[in-house]
């Protein structure tokens, strides 16, 4: 194994899920317009409990689905192998709405413009919005997230990693530093 | 989640585990279709060519939908109005056809075997889309797909294919994948229409539709092929609906949630009475539906950047 280093324990988690929860409902006044959209598959967990804490806070429940961006990835040809197509499960309208769009770790960028492009074939959102909890920088596309959980300086080698408790592991962000994990990144291509 | 095959074209020598990544697929596919804009932009700049040398509405329609919803362009080229009739064959014009680069082709033909020679003769994925009698298998994936989504399953389930076996291409695909994914299969129909020997696909034969509802989970009715001479095999079209025609009485005989099957056209009244077809049991244009979505898992899982290629 490389080297292994938490960068968020369960309770840090928390306290930034939290905390981005508190900026959604600040900057837009309100949940009454909000719905979240998690991309699968990091970003599924995390806009379940980002649901859970925006109504526990304003005592309203926020719709709320998931979006799988595989057919809309620049990418998908030029992969050793098909990625597996999820589900996307968006059962309301996103017209007019201010639509947060979550997921687990920003890297290049390329996923959220995938997002972006598919968001577009569900309606007109009246805003999009971005939600992370890992910001690892480089960035290859003009891309830049609304909520940020934490900021972190990587490596463009190094994995990042993110663990939940809804897949049977303990809720924690590791990075994996780059010398001793060369070899894993090229296999499974780590975001 | 890539295939290992490089072509589909027939369900005998495919893997359980390639069936089950279709599936899948076709399950997440699915959704595309009841969006705003039904349309995601996987293939854009591919081409697909839809090479149809025997008639055909339903499956050319499904295949050019599947393929339009993922962004493919494509192209539909028709016996009736293509070099055929001048006297071409079939490898010339596959070869035309082959050097204005297409990515993908989709190939219906009465000959048995002939997607497997264009196969051999050049380099672009091929779908079958029906070869005569021999196998269909984009009907097959999508019967599978219909049972497991109503079922929940297909292991341990029994499936009665009653009909036609002996000109369907459907029953031979149906048999390979159905057994492939665990379940019985028996095929039901006058002697005269099941050909001796298809013991050795995996099935079990019997002669009475009313000994074979009684066990079955899915009963799927096939046409009588009169094009391809069924006629001359039974005394006729009203004795056959008569014995082999699946009606309120021989529904009665079914256990409650068994699902009734037909690959299209049907004939009303012959193989299949009104009142079934249209009936609670009938999961008839749910297999419809399926339809594009299986096409569109396979056209995305074999087109381009696979496994087998460089590219």
């Amino acid at each position: 194994m490389g080297k292994e280093r938490k960068i968020l324990d369960a309770d840090g988690m928390k306290r930034a899920l939290t905390r981005l929860a508190h900026e959604v409902v600040e900057r837009n006044k309100g949940i009454e317009s909000v719905v979240l959209v998690g991309i699968r598959t990091g970003g599924e967990p995390l806009a379940r409990r980002l649901a859970a804490l925006l109504a526990e806070i304003e005592g309203r429940p926020v719709p709320h689905g998931f979006m799988d961006v595989t057919m809309y990835r620049d990418d998908i040809f030029h992969l050793k192998t098909h990625p597996k197509v999820h589900k996307t499960e968006i059962d309301f309208s996103i017209e007019g709405k201010v639509v947060v769009l979550v997921d687990d770790v920003l890297y290049t960028g390329r996923t959220i413009r995938a997002a972006m492009d598919a968001l577009m074939d569900f309606g007109r959102p009246q805003a999009i919005q971005l939600a992370v909890l890992i910001d690892r920088g480089h960035r290859e596309l003009p891309i830049r997230p609304d909520f940020v959980g934490r900021n972190l300086p990587t490596a463009r080698e190094d994995r990042v990693k993110v663990n939940f408790a809804e897949a049977g592991r303990e809720d924690e962000v590791i990075v994996i530093e780059a010398e001793e994990n060369a070899a894993a990144v090229k296999s499974e291509g780590g975001k | 989640m890539a295939l290992s095959v490089k072509h589909m074209l027939g369900l005998e020598h495919v893997e359980r585990e390639d069936i089950e990544t279709i599936l899948d697929t076709a399950a997440s596919l699915q959704e595309i279709s009841y969006r705003p804009v039904k349309k995601v932009p996987t293939l854009r700049g591919k081409t697909q060519v839809n090479l149809f040398f025997e008639a055909s509405t339903r499956t050319r329609t499904s295949f050019e939908i599947a393929g339009k919803r993922l962004s493919a362009d494509v192209v539909n080229f028709t016996a009736s109005a293509s070099s055929l009739s001048k006297g071409e064959t079939l490898a010339d014009t596959a070869r035309n056809i082959w050097a204005m680069r297409p990515d993908i082709l989709v190939v219906r033909h009465a000959a048995a075997g002939a997607p497997h020679l264009l196969a051999k003769l050049m380099d672009t994925p091929i779908i079958n889309a029906g070869d005569g009698a021999h196998e269909h298998p984009t009907q097959a994936l999508l019967d599978l797909f219909t049972v497991r989504e109503k079922k929940g399953k297909i292991d341990g389930l029994k499936l009665v294919i009653a009909g036609d076996i002996a000109h369907s291409r459907v029953a031979r695909s149906n048999i390979y994948g159905f057994t492939k994914m665990g379940a019985e299969v028996w095929v039901v129909g006058p002697p005269t229409l099941i050909p001796p020997g298809i013991e050795r696909l995996g099935a079990r034969v019997s002669y009475r539709l009313e000994d074979a509802i009684p066990e079955a989970d899915v009963i799927m009715m096939l046409r009588i092929q009169l094009e391809r001479g069924a006629g001359s095999l039974f005394p006729s079209l009203r004795e056959y609906a008569i014995r082999f025609g699946l009606n309120s009485a021989r529904m009665r005989l079914a256990k409650p949630g068994a699902l009734v099957m037909h690959p299209g056209p049907i004939n009303r009244g012959v193989e299949i009475s009104p009142e079934v077809a249209d009936g609670p049991y009938s999961v008839i244009l749910d297999q419809v539906e399926a339809g594009v979505a299986v096409r569109m898992a396979l056209l995305y899982l074999l087109c381009g950047g696979s496994e087998h290629e460089n590219a």
